[in-house]
């Protein structure tokens, strides 16, 4: 061996290692020279691409809710506000012992089983720095043990948020509507419109009425936080903020005073006023009896309280201005005239008499007038005045359902009146079509006669009554009725522009005037129907009764045996303005099962017109905002 | 080796001074991306000073000792560190998964750190024993004290130590003049072994790790999300970085592991890419310097030691690099010196005290 070893050529051990080593030393730089062009790969090349994927690992995107626009009346009171709410928030990660925490704060604020269970629910979902609700709407009392208490307390704390207050409860709740809590529908809804970024952070969105309606406007936009987050998102800091925008605040053509007494007369009562200013179309009241408190709903109603309402044989869900459907009975009978004149059908002077019964000619069957022994001699203005059945039959008669419904038609009856909330219903204004396919029959003579007489197949809600008497008024001139008078976008109040249509033209402007004069008669002259309930008023005002033998809404068909007999009373109808030579106030009445229009309706048109016409200021009103006036 | 230089300061102490700056610099550039790896944690920070601290007094003892007492006393170490590798299997320590560790009541440390040292030293021993370039036999001998440790560790398991346990062998081989048909037939050998490997003897978890370097979006959450993130960071760091401190990805914990086997993704996230030349070209200065010892170096045994660790070194920088980057599968192979951690900075250290004995111990002759 060592032999061997002695006789080993250094030199070229040495050389060998040398070369060797030179071809790894070539390998290092090799292998350094890829690492390199990998390095250059990832962090010039696609420096964009991984920028980007670290920015969306550290940035996350915090959406702020947007504080919900005001609404209020047209004198500037608030009807719609967003109240400051406390809760109690508990961040587990700064708790020691919850179980133990919870018990301590049991006994200074009531929490209720529910309270704590789903509590425990959502800290096991959630992550241990994310702050959970334990309570919701507190009270000020509860604000204030809690806040001296606070030091007890680590890792919890009281959280304000806004949520929407409506100061009038159920006076003016068919109108206004309420917000409630987004649900999976309104998600849906809201992602097809891709709205549904706006509403990242939102909680309530509008249910019904000018909430739901104007709901776009109301919301605003959501403003958002760019915070960094660490890998299990916790914010670190925040980077930017961008601030939501407002909604819009809305201000309304409704007078809350005007609304609360027609609210308070209808109070104990089924029913609907609509009160419409007649220049601008402008709803001033409306109100559906009985209301319910919309700020239930806000926080979300109970199902006992649901179920009560959903349930509730007087049905005050239903908006009944506007989705009651009665039959108008006589309120009509001055837009048929009109009808009869413009068609020729009848003339100012002509006469008919009246037996107390109309029949066809050739046939048997009776249709009886209100006064079994007749009215005699009967003019059109008479025939107004007294609501001469008779002649309205005959009228029908001769003019044909056809006409009839088209005629109707251009007054709005079976149309969507156009205002602003969506729970609306056409009513029915009948026509042969409707009839085959609703019923599967012809159109018998027999069903014209009561049509002439607003009953029948016809029916209408008080809205459209109030809006084809706007019409007749205003003597053909057709603008949507509308809730909405202005949008404060938060830099200046802009007026909604006034939705005028084509006026209904005649060929005589006289019979306009034949048929308010002969509602003039009705509320003035010795014989009008309804002038004891206007005695003494120190302005002019002119009306019309009707009296519906019908049942309650139409598609209530069910009662109750016990009021059987209240709930078969006849309808009391009633339609009125005033002052009658320069008109600044439309009203619909209807109030359920009250019995006679004239001796029901009138009284309550006459209250309201009382105090309306008691308030000079009345025209001054809408001058107080600095509005732009888009209709000029 | 002139006298002047044989009288200096360094040259008593055995101390190579080159090598020794860019050691010391590395564990400086470490220690900073470590207090910004560990989130600015002085405590961390401390720890591993204390360790680089003493894994240069282990460096300076192994340099005071002579080459000829490392050859001697190779094969004892080997022995020594092959029954504890096979206790290791019977009675070890299970710590994440794996049976690493070996508990002898005062330490706990891995044998397999110990065979990093002494597989170089036994192979070098044997092979220089002979003249070079060996014969096939001395070869096959050679081959088989590299491979014995490496299949134990292999076993234990630990990919990424087995690597270097083996790679450090076969540099031996390699510098030695192992004839490049026989390098050849080797790694053909190699690739023809790769699918016995992998339907044989890789676990589930070793081939998961592969498929995800292949496509680490195929299974973003698990396996695949160290490499994206790690890959984020590199990335988003551009050509300047984003500042010491600064690193994103890192301090706002997105980063897997991100002050172990991860950290050169802090360091390139923080300091870009003008960093991480100026930090290969550091590595490539040591590794320049350690080949230079070896080529000067009297002796065969001292030539093949000193290439053997100064390459598995490199192989150290590649591997961990190459897995951060995404180019190698994630084996636990830390950055040398940079990484937290004491086992693998005393060893390494430990190699690069052999290295200055070798450079530093070198018998007179006439001119």
């Amino acid at each position: 061996m060592n032999k061997r070893v002695a006789m080993r050529d250094h030199s070229s051990e040495s050389n060998l290692f040398k070369r060797r080593a030179f071809v790894c030393f070539v390998g290092v730089i090799a292998l350094l020279c890829l690492l390199l062009a990998n390095m250059y790969y990832l962090q010039l090349q696609n420096f964009e691409t991984y920028n980007t994927r670290s920015n969306d690992n550290r940035i996350s995107i915090v959406p702020i809710a947007p504080p919900r626009g005001l609404i209020y009346d047209r004198n500037g009171v608030l009807l719609a506000e967003n109240r400051p709410t406390f809760s109690i928030e508990i961040i587990p990660e700064r708790v020691d012992d919850i179980d133990v925490m919870l018990k301590e704060l049991g006994s200074l604020i009531t929490l209720s089983e529910t309270d704590i269970s789903s509590f425990n629910t959502r800290h096991k979902q959630s992550r241990r720095f994310k702050p959970i609700t334990l309570k919701d709407r507190l009270s000020e009392r509860e604000v204030a043990i809690f806040s001296v208490n606070q030091h007890r307390f680590k890792g919890a704390q009281i959280e304000s948020n806004l949520s929407r207050y409506y100061p009038y409860g159920e006076a003016i709740t068919h109108a206004l509507g309420y917000v409630a809590r987004i649900n999976t529908k309104d998600v849906e809804r809201l992602t097809k419109d891709e709205k549904i970024t706006n509403y990242a952070a939102t909680k309530t969105i509008g249910k019904q009425g000018i909430e739901r309606y104007y709901e776009d406007l109301l919301h605003g936009e959501a403003g958002y936080q760019e915070v960094e987050v660490n890998n299990r998102g916790r914010i670190i800091r925040t980077l930017r903020v961008k601030p939501p925008v407002p909604g819009h605040d809305l201000y309304l053509n409704i007078d809350i005073n005007l609304q609360l007494q027609a609210h308070s007369i209808l109070e104990g009562r089924r029913g609907s006023i609509v009160l419409i200013d007649p220049e601008t179309s402008g709803i001033l009241a409306l109100v559906s009896s009985p209301s319910y408190d919309p700020n239930q709903f806000v926080s979300g109603i109970s199902n006992t309280n649901y179920s009560a309402l959903l349930n509730s044989r007087d049905r005050p869900l239903i908006n009944r201005a506007s989705q009651g459907t009665y039959p108008p009975a006589s309120t009509i009978k001055p837009l048929m005239a009109v009808m009869g004149l413009e068609l020729d059908k009848i003339d100012e002077e002509e006469q008919i008499f009246d037996p107390g019964f109309f029949q066809i000619p050739n046939t048997k069957r009776r249709f009886r007038d209100w006064k079994r022994w007749g009215h005699g001699w009967v003019d059109v203005t008479k025939a107004i005045e007294q609501s001469v059945d008779t002649f309205f039959y005959k009228l029908a008669y001769d003019v044909g359902i056809d006409n009839i419904h088209n005629y109707m038609n251009k007054f709005g009856f079976g149309r969507y009146t156009g205002i602003d909330i969506h729970e609306e219903t056409k009513a029915n204004m009948p026509s042969r079509e409707w009839k085959r396919e609703r019923h599967r029959q012809p159109w018998w003579q027999g069903d014209t006669i009561s049509v002439g007489i607003g009953q029948g197949y016809w029916t209408a809600t008080p809205l459209q009554l109030a809006q084809a008497t706007n019409i007749l008024v205003n003597k053909g001139r057709v603008i949507d009725p509308k809730i909405v008078h202005a949008i404060d976008d938060g830099n200046q109040t802009v007026a909604l522009p006034l939705l005028e249509h084509d006026s209904i033209e005649v060929r005589d402007q006289r019979h306009w005037e034949i048929a308010l004069n002969g509602m003039y008669g009705v509320v003035n002259r010795s014989n009008g129907t309804a002038r004891r309930a206007f005695v003494g008023t120190p302005y002019v005002s002119a009306g019309k009764s009707g009296t519906a033998q019908v049942i309650a809404i139409a598609d209530d068909a069910e009662y109750d045996a016990d009021a059987i007999d209240e709930r078969h009373r006849d309808n009391a109808m009633f339609i009125a303005f005033a002052p009658y030579d320069k008109p600044k106030i439309v009203a619909s009445i209807v109030v359920e099962n009250a019995g006679g229009g004239s001796s029901n309706g009138g009284p309550i048109a006459r209250e309201l017109f009382d105090s309306f016409m008691s308030r000079q200021d009345f025209n001054d009103v809408l001058n107080r905002y600095d509005l732009v006036d888009e209709n000029e | 080796m002139n006298k002047q230089q044989q009288q200096s300061i360094w040259w008593r102490l055995h101390i190579d001074w080159p090598l020794l700056l860019g050691l010391v610099v590395l564990c400086g550039v470490g220690s900073f991306i470590l207090y910004s790896a560990s989130g600015e944690s002085m405590a961390m920070l401390n720890r591993q000073l204390v360790r680089v601290f003493f894994a240069f007094v282990v460096m300076f003892v192994m340099a005071q000792i002579s080459p000829d007492v490392y050859a001697r006393w190779a094969l004892p170490l080997f022995l020594v560190g092959l029954i504890m590798l096979v206790m290791v299997l019977v009675f070890g320590h299970v710590g994440k998964g794996a049976q690493r560790w070996l508990d002898l009541g005062v330490v706990r440390f891995q044998p397999s750190e110990i065979m990093k040292v002494a597989v170089p030293l036994m192979v070098a021993s044997y092979i220089s024993k002979h003249s070079l370039p060996p014969k096939f036999t001395v070869l096959l001998v050679g081959a088989a004290i590299a491979i014995a440790p490496t299949l134990l560790i292999a076993r234990q398991p630990d990919l990424g130590t087995s690597l270097l346990v083996a790679a450090s062998g076969i540099f031996v081989l390699f510098l030695a003049g192992m004839s490049w048909a026989l390098v050849a037939a080797a790694a053909a050998a190699i690739a023809a072994l790769l699918p016995v490997l992998w339907y044989f003897f890789m676990h589930d978890y070793q081939r998961q790790r592969v498929l995800t370097l292949l496509n680490p979006e195929r299974d973003p959450l698990n396996t695949g999300y160290h490499i994206i993130q790690s890959k984020i960071s590199i990335g988003s760091g551009g050509l300047s970085g984003k500042g010491w401190l600064q690193g994103t990805q890192s301090q706002l914990d997105f980063l897997p592991e991100r002050h172990t086997d991860f950290i050169f993704a802090v360091f390139a996230e923080e300091f870009g890419y003008i960093g991480v030349i100026l930090l290969l070209a550091l590595y490539l200065y040591i590794i320049a310097r350690g080949l230079l010892i070896a080529i000067q170096a009297q002796t065969a045994f001292g030539r093949l030691i000193a290439g053997s660790l100064t390459l598995t070194f490199f192989v150290y920088v590649f591997v961990n690099i190459g897995m951060v980057s995404g180019l190698l599968p994630v084996v636990g192979v830390p950055l040398p010196l940079i990484s937290y951690g004491g086992t693998s900075i005393v060893t390494l250290m430990a190699g690069f005290g052999v290295l200055m004995s070798v450079h530093t111990h070198k018998r007179l002759y006439a001119q």
